[in-house]
């Protein structure tokens, strides 16, 4: 397979600098691809990777490969945003000596994925600053889930409630102040430990995975086709986008491309859940700092879009759309009609919430220099979507790696460098704009053409992966196939997951009263990071 | 604030009158499945299809034994696409106050090949109570919330590992659409101040002891309403090493209400429902 001029130059000198300890390179599809090398050559790829070439560390996962291989294998998944494609790097690890070196220390985007591998593959940490438990919380036995030899309907024994120690923060005047699982409001659950001297934030310990339901380990008990449904339900406000890039992933696996008319209908949905949940975030960032009337009518607007969803889909989170190959329902011309029709009330009416928001210089006040997170420090975490903008990351899925029918398309990416809650309310309120004008473009060139084309059962061992603009920032989804047309392990990769540690940067030296406002203005998956 | 009174004034009233008047779902919709069940020639296709196993059914002696349950059911409608005998309806309230009353069963004699020979027995669903009398209950609402709790109903919310989605539309109960509180319902911070327990998740092994904590907390008499396919089931994600499968597994509950995720007004209908039964 030919690979993409643009990535020519990276790989060239990678071949230079690497030369023979790259024992192979693989390239399933033009921006997809792979390096495998043996454990030594981790940290010095990476760094010039990540250093020299920009590349960001967008995935770091493992796959019990020993039934086939004798080995399991730890991918290293960068994204080269200026040239268009993914390198990804891939090593082994012998069941005999089950463990990998730490990367964390030289790029901290790696942190919680390192930790998560060790506890759901049981392959050690050498290196890791903090290499405690992460994903299977302190009471769990030591079983590792993820592993081929462990059964997905394994009964555990009773679960029986130690407590988690974390990090002790000591000095006068210091106060811890534990917040969770349960929250006061309707939202997810995460436990989130303040250390305050004084008012101010001095560190802050997320401890999540409390939503872990094994959804990993389902995908790969399942059908493909039920695999849609389930992608549908990683993190209920990206069912649109989670279970596209599935899809997306299925298809590049089969060398299937959805036609032209259903990559338009993924666009129009794509960016009709964008618009829905930055909506409900601005609204939500001004109850936060008290504005409740803005959020009431950001509340109104929401209920609308839901309701286009629904009159489109069947489904008010789009739910039952996404399908293999395509998408399942068309659209009627008095659907698309309906479409142009709220496109037309929306504008002017969220012009108008703007301009309540904007007007209110006591909300400005509050939003302004509030949590913020330095470009520098996003850049090491590896941030990315709508933080990631925010904080001076010029960077979009859809504008970098065309899928759906965003190639072409005319639409800018905003990027601040202020990293405050203010720009990151910024920047979604440019989203909305940019999606307004992206569903327009769409269906005024609306192609004609079946919605679904099928797409066949898959041989063993086909790897393949997908990716998607998801409204929080880039979703990606790896899948390997199985015999008997299932899948032997199905990676998936919320952009929460690596945006959740920057949430301890942006707190610090804040008040705890404006947490609830900084947490919202990232407004982080729970279920899409426990998974 | 002129301008936030002016925009107040000129939007005017926007929420809904229900349950004095129907849910204003869209036609598209997908709600409760309905089967042809006399005219049904094989139900195998459609179980095939179902990716909770809503649809189920198991062959015994020549007998088929069929199971649709709305507990798990989270009205895809691929049954429907593969099975003409199927039609999704846009029907969305079917809260229950017994997990039994979701399940419909039906029983036929098979032919060798598979086939449905003939329906032997049929039992629908019995939810209770019935969209008609819904109404009854809102208009009771008052009565009881004020015999059992004084004047207010307070609800404390616990996602015990759903996906966000059933949280995406309780939210939409604070909004000015369904706007909860001209009932007197009120969404609460602590389970201490709470009369009602509506729980999401197919319960997680890491939200298990949180959950069970949360329903210790509160006072007595208290309501448990189970919410979505995942709370009534552990939905798409069944049971497994890390989910329970379903919120009567660790707490009692009153009340279930189906879908994936219920809208706002099958949020209402099974809320009221849980009252009216007071």
């Amino acid at each position: 397979m030919n690979i993409l001029p643009e990535l020519q130059p990276t790989l060239a000198d990678l071949t230079e600098r690497f030369g023979g300890r790259i024992e192979a390179v693989h390239v399933p599809r033009p921006n997809e691809v792979y390096f495998h090398a043996q454990m030594e050559l981790v940290p010095g790829f990476c760094a010039q990777l990540y250093k020299k070439w920009n590349a960001r560390l967008v995935s770091l996962f493992a796959d019990d490969a020993l039934a086939q291989d004798g080995a399991f294998h730890i991918y290293y998944v960068f994204a080269l945003y200026a040239a268009h494609g993914f390198f990804i790097l891939r090593v082994p690890v012998s069941p005999e000596q089950p463990k990998f070196i730490s990367l964390t220390n030289a790029l901290p985007a790696a942190n919680w994925q390192e930790r998560e591998i060790q506890d759901m593959f049981g392959l050690k940490l050498e290196g890791h600053p903090n290499p405690r438990r992460c994903a299977l919380h302190d009471d769990w036995p030591e079983v590792h889930p993820l592993r081929k030899d462990f059964d997905l309907h394994t009964v555990l024994p009773p679960f029986k409630g130690e407590r988690h120690k974390f990090r002790e923060v000591e000095g006068e005047g210091v106060f811890q102040v534990p917040v969770g699982p349960v929250h006061a409001g309707i939202i997810e659950p995460g436990h989130f430990l303040f250390s305050v001297a004084g008012e101010p934030v001095l560190y802050l310990q997320i401890r999540l995975f409390y939503t872990h339901k094994g959804t990993e380990k389902l995908f790969e008990n399942i059908p493909v086709t039920h695999g849609v449904r389930l992608a549908e339900s990683i993190s209920g406000d990206s069912s649109f986008a989670h279970a596209t890039a599935f899809c997306h992933a299925v298809e590049r696996a089969a060398n299937v491309e959805a036609p032209p008319r259903a990559r338009a209908l993924r666009t129009v949905c794509l960016e009709l859940e964008r618009i829905y949940n930055h909506i409900a975030d601005i609204g939500a960032i001004a109850t936060d700092v008290a504005f409740v009337v803005a959020n009431a009518h950001a509340m109104r607007l929401k209920e609308r879009v839901l309701r286009l969803n629904e009159h489109l889909t069947g489904n008010r989170l789009l739910r039952g759309m996404a399908s293999l190959g395509g998408v399942r329902f068309d659209w009627s011309a008095d659907q698309i009609e309906a479409i142009r029709q709220f496109m037309t009330w929306l504008r002017p009416e969220f012009e108008s919430l703007v301009g309540l928001i904007s007007d209110s210089s006591s909300t400005r006040d509050r939003l302004e220099t509030t949590g913020i997170l330095k470009p520098e420090t996003a850049r090491d975490l590896g941030v990315v979507g709508i933080a990631g903008r925010a904080s001076g990351f010029d960077h979009d899925v859809r504008r970098d790696f065309p899928h759906a029918a965003y190639e072409g398309l005319n639409f800018v990416v905003p990027v601040y460098e202020e990293g405050d809650v203010l720009h990151r309310m910024q920047v979604r309120i440019d989203e909305v704009h940019a999606a307004l004008s992206i569903i327009e473009q769409v269906l005024a060139r609306m192609p004609d053409s079946p919605t679904r084309v099928s797409v066949p059962t898959l041989p063993a061992n086909r790897i393949a992966l997908g990716y998607v603009e998801g409204w929080r920032g880039g979703i990606l989804h790896w899948i390997r196939t199985a015999e008997n047309g299932r899948l032997a392990r199905c990676k998936i990769k919320d952009p929460s997951l690596q945006n959740w540690p920057a949430l301890s940067e942006a707190i610090l030296g804040n008040i705890i009263p404006d947490f609830p406002v900084v947490n919202k203005s990232f407004n982080l998956s729970y279920s899409g990071t426990d998974r | 604030m002129f301008d936030i009174l002016l925009k107040s004034l000129t939007t005017g009233v926007v929420t809904t009158d229900y349950p004095r008047t129907p849910p204003q779902v869209s036609r598209q919709a997908r709600g409760r499945p309905e089967i042809d069940f006399p005219n049904w020639t094989d139900a195998r296709p459609a179980v095939a299809v179902c990716p909770t196993g809503a649809l189920a059914c198991a062959d015994n002696d020549g007998m088929r034994n069929v199971t649709l349950d709305l507990g798990k059911c989270t009205f895809c409608g691929l049954c429907a696409e593969a099975d003409p005998a199927i039609r999704m309806t846009n029907v969305c309230e079917l809260a229950a106050t017994r997990k039994s009353a979701l399940i419909t069963l039906a029983k036929y004699e098979i032919a060798p090949a598979g086939t449905h020979r003939k329906l032997l027995d049929h039992q629908p669903s019995i939810l209770n109570p019935q969209p008609a009398s819904v109404e009854a209950v809102g208009t009771e609402l008052k009565a009881s919330i004020g015999k059992a709790f004084g004047r207010s109903l307070h609800i404390r919310e616990v996602d015990a590992g759903s996906c966000n989605g059933c949280e995406v539309e309780i939210v939409g109960l604070n909004s000015p659409v369904y706007d909860i509180e001209r009932f007197g319902i009120h969404f609460v911070a602590s389970p201490r101040h709470a009369d009602m327990l509506l729980v999401t998740g197919p319960v997680s092994r890491n939200m298990e002891l949180a959950l069970r904590k949360t329903y210790d907390a509160m006072p007595a008499p208290r309501l448990v309403v189970a919410v979505g396919a995942c709370g009534c089931s552990g939905g798409i994600f069944g049971q497994n090493y890390a989910s329970l499968g379903g919120v009567d597994k660790v707490i009692p509950v009153d009340v279930y209400i189906p879908g994936c995720p219920p809208n706002p007004h099958a949020l209402l209908h099974g809320i009221l429902t849980a009252v009216g039964r007071l």
